[in-house]
């Protein structure tokens, strides 16, 4: 058996071919669905959802009640920032040993709780139930309860054990217990024209690039849930006009609650690229139907662009033509960058997301080319398949895409949570070209073996019985 | 967009930004320095040949335990993971444990698959060998072999899940055997760099030994660049090789944690396959690298080859030259327990103070183990095990050592003290290149000791008043 394998050699699974689909191929295609099992997805669990939604609030404290694992491997690992506290940026856990799967965590969740919030004198907490919290049968809600009653502040419990349906439930539970705070702050200062920016993460202080457009057309931002989050934010943002989702996955569930109880109003949005960025500042313009709001708003979208197109068009000159995959979190993220792209001349070939939803599909494949491949929940090899096929030259995707194309010789850029440049608004998409450009137009994909120049080195140099590893497959048992 | 934020160690200030005034709260563990079990058993599967991991249980702990992997090692880590619903944690997860083993062979077409459990399947109490035993039987026997081994995350850390995974793969393969083959040996190492395995085969070359290295990732977590795409990354130890351990002359065992298991891999092939056990520590330094080489020397029945005798020399040297640099300087540990020890031992013995020796890992006579390898006295070395950072942290604030020494996690507190930070262990992800460091032998020695040497020097640059570029 040999481990190295051609492309057309990597079946999708059955369970999974109708995850897979072609532009004009005519076939269906199904999203929002579980995992399949043994298929190696690159999603995480209902837990890492909640966390990551509920993690940039940054005066709360936030303990993962459960073993050791799930509070450790998300320590301090995302860029979201913060203007003040760094609470946040603590990994608090019950570190749940044996004694109390069998005994019950009840009482080490309380004393932690007790303790840490009178150490660190969080405005609030918020408790994730993991996994094994419901089989030993711990009243989570109940030693919330009295927590809050001892120590004043309100102490949330998050319902994600990692089981507990897909990721995206994990985003509705952090939804959940977001909008506990709501409704329970001082809205009297707030104006007319006023919004919440839901879904902006302040991944390397994009939110505050976002928030000082919108400010200097005149309209407030309330809050920006979650990123640079604050929970006396979270408290009155039931009194802004306008909700602006960006991540749609993660907090679609949250602006439903919004309108539901508060009759706020919401609007899809974006903020990569040029043409995404200014028509999320137009739509917001639009909902206050001010003529002089919407000049102004027009007025901040010429001068950015002038500030910022002209340097765009050296890198466009370079990636002109190039191939590019992406797979990404949500859809929508997915077709700001399909456009992206193609502002920079570029062509993509392979688009996919780990939780887009049937809508969300819809308007990729709408803006895709023909023969563009669309997958929902891949994973390595089915990436790798699709990379290769149709000869990508630029990835974009996380940490667990990055080898994938690496080890293909294909250049990458990282566009998930733990990246630490910004690449919203208008300055991000030249920080984004940026980006592609260093890796596309490197000089280092010469040497690697899949890239034509450095085969025809290594053809030449095996024939005076000089062999590299690369040249040689491995993996089986002769 | 200018960033006001609080400037220190998050885990010293309030919501507000200020000192807590507080008692330090003890119930909680605030920012751990363990990973856990599943990790340590997925590095082991990692170093077979072939072989894909498998975590029976929920998918994000495979998804968490692939990204920490990756963000160190860059490397593709593909772990697959049978992806329980809310039906399979009331039911069992045997339906999907089915599925998933089926859906792994079709993808990966594996030699091996290395199954761990996790928190959830072991709460449940899933049968995980009936579970196997019944897929096999149902597929007469067909197919690649499943090992298991029981890593739920509530006991022990990342080492446990990576000495018992080594455990379960040499009980599972070594068969019994009646010849010995005077050249083999069985070398198990600790949870080492690449590098350090890769070193560790060229030593057993130098002493004309055929080594079965149990587990070795150093390629399959550190290859070239590839050609074509693989489903399982190429490299690693063979099942044939593992099933004839039984014959070689003995076995190496590595970690002073393991010599005082008797439950250990190694302990076992003595007991139930007859082969000699060696036991050492992590080679860091002269005096633990002298004991090496010299129960390799033994077992090979060789002296020790001229090159290592020179790499000993020149380490020795190295030693003097710089001696002063470090005397008397104070360096904080931290890690895995193994690691730790070894460490321990090395620094003291060219004149640091080791005055903080911690672990995650909560380990019977943690302080004997490490005060036996530390020179120069003990009275003030502080042995911590079951330690978390913000417990490192809050002794280093009092003990202010001049060196951390440990994995990336340990900078927010080498910020906090402005004193530099050897990077070493796992994970090191704000630094390229740690799974190429090299820490055994002589060798390893020396670029540790120009490492530890060279940040001190640069840490007392960079502070001084003049900055003379002639030290």
């Amino acid at each position: 058996m040999d481990s190295a394998t051609t492309p057309d050699a990597i079946h999708v699974l059955d369970d999974r071919t109708d995850q897979v689909w072609t532009k004009g191929s005519g076939k269906a295609f199904k999203c929002d669905t579980k995992s399949t099992a043994g298929s190696v997805t690159q999603r995480a669990c209902a837990f890492c959802g909640s966390r990551v939604v509920l993690y940039p609030i940054a005066d709360a404290l936030h303990i993962v009640h459960g073993p050791i694992g799930c509070a450790v491997y998300n320590w301090d690992i995302r860029g979201a920032l913060s203007s003040g506290s760094q609470l946040h940026r603590n990994s608090f856990s019950t570190d749940l040993a044996e004694k109390e799967v069998v005994f019950g965590g009840e009482q080490k969740l309380e004393k932690s709780l007790l303790e840490l919030i009178e150490f660190y004198k969080p405005k609030a907490a918020f408790v994730y139930s993991t996994c094994i919290v419901g089989l030993i049968g711990d009243d989570v809600e109940r030693i919330c309860k009295s927590v809050s009653r001892k120590s004043g502040i309100d102490v949330i419990p998050v319902d994600s054990p990692g089981f507990k349906g897909t990721k995206k439930s994990g985003y509705q539970a952090a939804c959940e217990a977001a909008f506990r705070l709501v409704g329970t702050g001082d809205t009297s200062d707030i104006k007319p024209y006023s919004i919440n920016l839901l879904g902006e993460f302040n991944i390397a202080g994009e939110a505050w690039m976002i928030k000082e457009y919108f400010e200097r057309i005149g309209i407030q931002v309330v809050a920006t849930i979650t990123g640079d989050g604050r929970v006396d934010d979270l408290r009155r943002c039931h009194g802004a006009s306008l909700n602006l989702v960006q991540c749609s996955g993660s907090m679609t569930h949250l602006s439903k609650l919004l309108k539901q109880h508060y009759d706020i109003p919401s609007e899809r949005v974006s903020f990569f690229g040029f043409e995404d960025t200014a028509r999320a500042i137009y739509t917001a313009a639009e909902h206050f139907g001010d003529p002089e709001l919407m000049e102004r708003a027009q007025e901040l979208v010429r001068t950015e662009i002038a500030k910022y197109a002209p340097q765009l068009k050296q890198y466009k000159k370079q990636l002109k033509g190039k191939k590019a995959a992406l797979y990404v979190g949500g859809a929508f993220k997915a077709f700001s960058l399909v456009l992206a792209l193609r502002a920079l001349g570029m062509k993509t070939v392979l688009a996919g997301t780990q939780t887009g939803s049937a809508e969300d599909y819809e308007q990729l494949k709408e803006i895709c080319d023909p023969g563009t491949v669309i997958v929902d929940d891949s994973n390595p090899l089915e990436l790798a398949k699709f990379v290769l096929e149709k000869d990508v030259d630029l990835f974009i995707g996380g940490v667990k895409e990055r080898p994938i194309a690496f080890k293909m010789g294909v250049a990458f850029c990282d566009h998930n949570h733990e990246r630490k440049i910004p690449l919203a608004g208008f300055e991000g998409m030249l920080h984004f070209a940026d980006e592609v450009a260093r890796s596309a137009c490197s000089p280092v994909w010469q040497f690697a073996p899949r890239r034509a120049q450095a085969k025809a080195f290594l053809d030449s140099a095996s024939q005076s019985d000089f062999a590299t590893e690369s040249t040689t497959t491995e993996g089986g048992k002769a | 967009m200018s960033c006001n934020c609080k400037q220190g160690n998050p885990d010293i200030m309030t919501a507000d930004g200020d000192s807590p005034e507080a008692a330090l709260p003890a119930a909680a563990t605030r920012n751990a320095c363990k990973l856990c079990s599943p990790l340590g058993a997925a590095m082991v599967f990692k170093g077979i040949r072939g072989c894909l991991p498998f975590l029976h249980g929920s998918q994000g702990c495979a998804t968490y335990i692939r990204r920490y992997m990756i963000s160190h090692f860059r490397e593709p880590v593909d772990i697959a993971s049978s992806s329980f619903s809310e039906d399979d944690a009331i039911f069992g997860g045997e339906k999907n444990f089915t599925a998933g083993v089926e859906n792994v062979i079709r993808q990966y077409q594996p030699e091996m698959i290395g199954v761990g459990t996790t928190c959830l399947s072991e709460t449940i109490g899933d049968n995980m060998l009936g579970m196997i035993k019944k897929y096999q039987d149902s597929h007469a026997g067909k197919g690649p072999p499943l090992v298991h081994v029981s890593t739920p995350s509530y006991t022990g850390t990342h080492s446990d899940g990576y000495y018992a995974a080594i455990k379960a793969v040499v009980q599972h393969f070594a068969k019994p055997l009646r010849v010995t083959m005077p050249r083999l040996v069985n070398v198990l190492p600790a949870m080492m760099s690449c590098e350090d395995l890769r070193y560790l085969r060229e030593v057993c070359a130098m002493y004309e030994l055929d080594a079965t290295i149990l587990p070795d990732y150093s390629t399959t977590l550190e290859g070239g660049s590839w050609e074509m795409y693989h489903r399982i990354s190429p490299g690693g130890v063979t099942i044939n090789d593992i099933e004839e351990m039984g014959a070689a002359t003995a076995t190496l065992e590595i970690g002073h944690t393991q010599a005082n298991n008797k439950d250990s891999a190694g302990h076992w092939m003595e007991k139930e396959r007859g082969v000699r056990l060696d036991s050492v520590g992590w080679p860091i330094g002269i005096r633990l690298s002298d004991e090496f080489f010299a129960a390799m020397s033994l077992i090979a029945n060789r002296p020790m080859p001229d090159q290592i005798a020179l790499d000993r020399g020149r380490l020795v040297d190295a030693y003097i030259d710089a001696h002063k640099y470090v005397a008397g300087k104070k360096v904080a540990i931290y890690g895995e327990p193994d690691l730790v020890i070894g460490l321990a031992s090395f620094l003291s013995e060219i004149g640091m103070r080791p005055v903080i020796c911690a672990t995650g890992a909560k380990v019977k006579g943690w302080r004997e183990l490490v005060t036996a390898e530390i020179q120069g006295g003990c009275n003030d070395v502080e042995t911590i095990h079951g330690a978390d950072h913000a417990k490192i942290s809050e002794r280093a604030r009092e003990l202010k050592p001049d060196l951390l020494v440990g994995s990336s996690k340990g900078y927010p507190l080498a910020r906090e003290l402005k004193i530099p930070l050897m990077r070493i262990g796992f994970p090191i992800h704000d630094r390229f290149g740690g799974q190429r460091i090299l820490s055994v032998g002589y060798r390893g020695a020396l670029e540790l000791f120009d490492m530890v040497v060279n940040a001190l020097m640069e840490s007392k640059q960079e502070n001084s008043e003049t900055g003379y570029s002639y030290l």
